[in-house]
């Protein structure tokens, strides 16, 4: 990126109002990141609603099909299964998520931990590591080959219930994606929580409110708009699952299936089964989706907050 | 977005790295309030730490053992020390193969991240501090597309690329990473508080133009929120998997994450060369150097993002 030369922008403007040479300023320093992003996000967004709306046959090529993949989309019980499969897995996950980063973040502001500071950046680590290098880790450690698993069973003498087998693999990705992103969303909450003017504490304590009222009352509201965000956040990631899922098919490729997120289905669907078509209807219906939902917990996290 | 001046000198003192001295009212909170140190509280951390620790051990650990000895050794344990030899076996596997990807990976994050944080400086700057026409309709723009997934556009994008001859390319891949709009989020929020108006007026007043306004005045202030917009591209950069996957064909190009799948994937495929222990210690190196990113720059970035989440 090169900045336009210097005298454009030093022209002095005695004779203009002063709105209107701001006007050109702010668009001075937008606009370079808007026409990338009309680029990478505007152009592909048009791009797949056109492709959308054609479909690709054997005989007679491509064709203007108006709305029917739309229709064969709300048809589709494969979409539908992996659109329930990431619904549970938001249910369940993300406030198990969420819960933990929550108490953590009160933890270590609460001045009440010897080594708060480690415990912080500890907690925090996973998220420099790769979804694709925590999976492999926590795959190996899945597995009965060498992993912790297999220890404990022959160490034991148990035997543990399979983490790759088809009823615990859901469960089994929940545990390494809340291992990724739980310390990510400790630290927006904690972030939150220092700013939080100190003599609202003091002025609490003063009028003899314990800890627990403090939190209840003075903390949580505080925090509302930073959960609002980490969970809009957290329902795309989840609608979004893609990367676990489709490293760990190599080691339990019986319990996931091509379909096994909406994500994973649309990947497959253009990159295995080169239905361009339809595959960008499934990603637009699941843009959609997310979008409806994202918006509904935003508008639910405003008004309590109102 | 303009802030009162008296609401930028406390965003000052809010934004402060922990370590730095405490602002005095903080100070008294501590003598005063602070309650004593909990070790029941401090063992459910740790309970908490050891989780999120232990599989990094376990990698780390495992980094050391042959292939055999990862076989019939206890996972959490040490059985031999092949290190070394498994980091040189990483580089030379495949025909050095490992080097290019580390260095496809620096390239993607330095110009992608990089460029990524520029570009979001600059703008969530310009939304903070101009008021201009279609200045609500950019943000609306903007904060809405945080909401799209990565495959609703992965596939149009794919197409897209393929048609102007991008693909497989590393254009492919630096293209999308240049725009970030967590950060424009991040940057935009941080600006509003960290750069005060009167500054920006006094430099105009100098006869400064906003350009050099920009860069003269206002980037000092924005340093802590910089960091932290680049450590988070850097992370989301270095991490990229899925962009890679459906771009890149020619393992040339491959970043670490994409090269590393592949070798694991290896296994798993008929006569398919079995190599676990490069995995791992591939894996191994491709995490060191973003801990240590995060550990060094600690205190800045720390400090960036409680300003930046001022506004929630």
């Amino acid at each position: 990126m090169t900045s336009p030369p210097l005298d454009l922008a030093r022209r002095p403007a005695p004779r203009r109002a002063a709105g209107r040479r701001r006007s050109l300023a702010g668009w001075k320093f937008v606009s370079p990141f808007m026409a990338l992003f009309a680029l990478v996000f505007l152009a592909p967004i048009g791009y797949s609603i056109y492709l959308s709306l054609y479909k690709t046959k054997l005989i007679g090529g491509t064709q203007f099909v108006g709305l029917q993949n739309y229709s064969d989309a709300i048809h589709d019980s494969q979409f539908w299964t992996s659109f329930a499969r990431v619904a549970l897995f938001l249910v369940v996950q993300v406030p198990i998520m969420l819960g933990l980063a929550l108490l953590l973040a009160l933890a270590i502001d609460s001045g009440r931990l010897y080594g708060a500071a480690f415990f912080r950046i500890s907690v925090f680590l996973p998220y420099a590591v790769p979804a694709v290098v925590a999976t492999l880790m926590w795959s190996f450690m899945y597995g009965t080959q060498f992993g912790l698993v297999r220890d404990i069973d022959k160490h034991f003498g148990v035997t543990l219930p399979d983490p790759l087998s088809p009823h615990l693999i859901l469960a089994s990705i929940g545990n390494i994606v809340t291992w990724e992103w739980v310390g990510y969303n400790m630290l927006i909450i904690y972030s939150a929580l220092r700013v939080v003017n100190p003599s609202l504490y003091e002025a609490a304590a003063i009028e003899g409110a314990g800890q627990f009222r403090i939190i209840w009352s003075i903390k949580l509201p505080a925090l509302r708009p930073a959960l609002v965000i980490a969970t809009i956040f957290s329902i795309i990631g989840s609608f979004q699952l893609f990367s676990e899922p489709s490293i760990l098919k190599h080691l339990a490729p019986n319990a996931i299936t091509t379909y096994y997120t909406p994500n994973y289905y649309a990947y497959s669907l253009s990159f295995d089964g080169q239905q361009f078509n339809y595959s960008a209807t499934v990603a637009i219906v699941m843009g959609v989706a997310t979008m409806i939902v994202a918006y509904a917990v935003q508008l639910r996290g405003m008004r309590k907050a109102g | 977005m303009t802030t009162e001046p008296l609401e930028t000198v406390q965003t000052a003192n809010r934004g402060r790295p922990r370590n730095a001295t405490p602002p005095i009212r903080a100070k008294a909170r501590r003598a005063s309030q602070r309650p004593r140190k909990s070790v029941t509280l401090t063992v459910l951390c740790a309970v908490m730490a050891l989780y999120t620790l232990l599989p990094l051990a376990w990698l780390a650990i495992n980094a050391t053992k042959t292939q055999q000895n990862l076989f019939n050794s206890f996972g959490l344990w040490f059985k031999g020390f092949g290190f070394f030899s498994n980091v040189s076996n990483t580089f030379s596997y495949q025909h050095d193969i490992f080097g290019r990807w580390l260095l496809n990976t620096l390239l993607y994050v330095v110009v992608g991240a990089g460029g990524a944080t520029m570009l979001a400086t600059l703008a969530g700057y310009g939304l903070a501090k101009f008021d201009f026409a279609g200045k609500k309709a950019v943000f609306a723009i903007v904060i809405g597309a945080v909401a799209v997934p990565a495959t609703a556009l992965a596939v149009p994008t794919f197409l897209m690329f393929s048609k102007m001859g991008l693909t497989d390319t590393p254009w492919a891949i630096i293209i999308p990473s240049l725009i970030s709009p967590f950060g424009l989020y991040l940057m935009w929020t941080f600006s509003a508080d960290a750069v005060p108006a009167e500054i920006m007026e006094s430099a105009r007043m100098d006869g400064a133009g906003e350009f050099r306004t920009f860069f003269s005045v206002s980037l000092p202030l924005l340093g802590p929120g910089i960091v932290t917009v680049l450590l988070f591209n850097v992370v989301t950069t270095w991490n990229n998997y899925f962009l890679p996957l459906i771009m890149l064909k020619d393992q040339n190009w491959y970043p670490l994450t994409l090269g590393l799948s592949t070798w694991n994937d290896q296994a798993h495929t008929a006569g398919g060369d079995v190599v676990f222990n490069l995995v791992i210690t591939g894996s191994v190196i491709t995490i060191i150097p973003l801990i240590a990113a995060f550990l060094l720059l600690q205190r800045y970035w720390q400090s960036g993002l409680s300003a930046g989440s001022v506004k929630g």
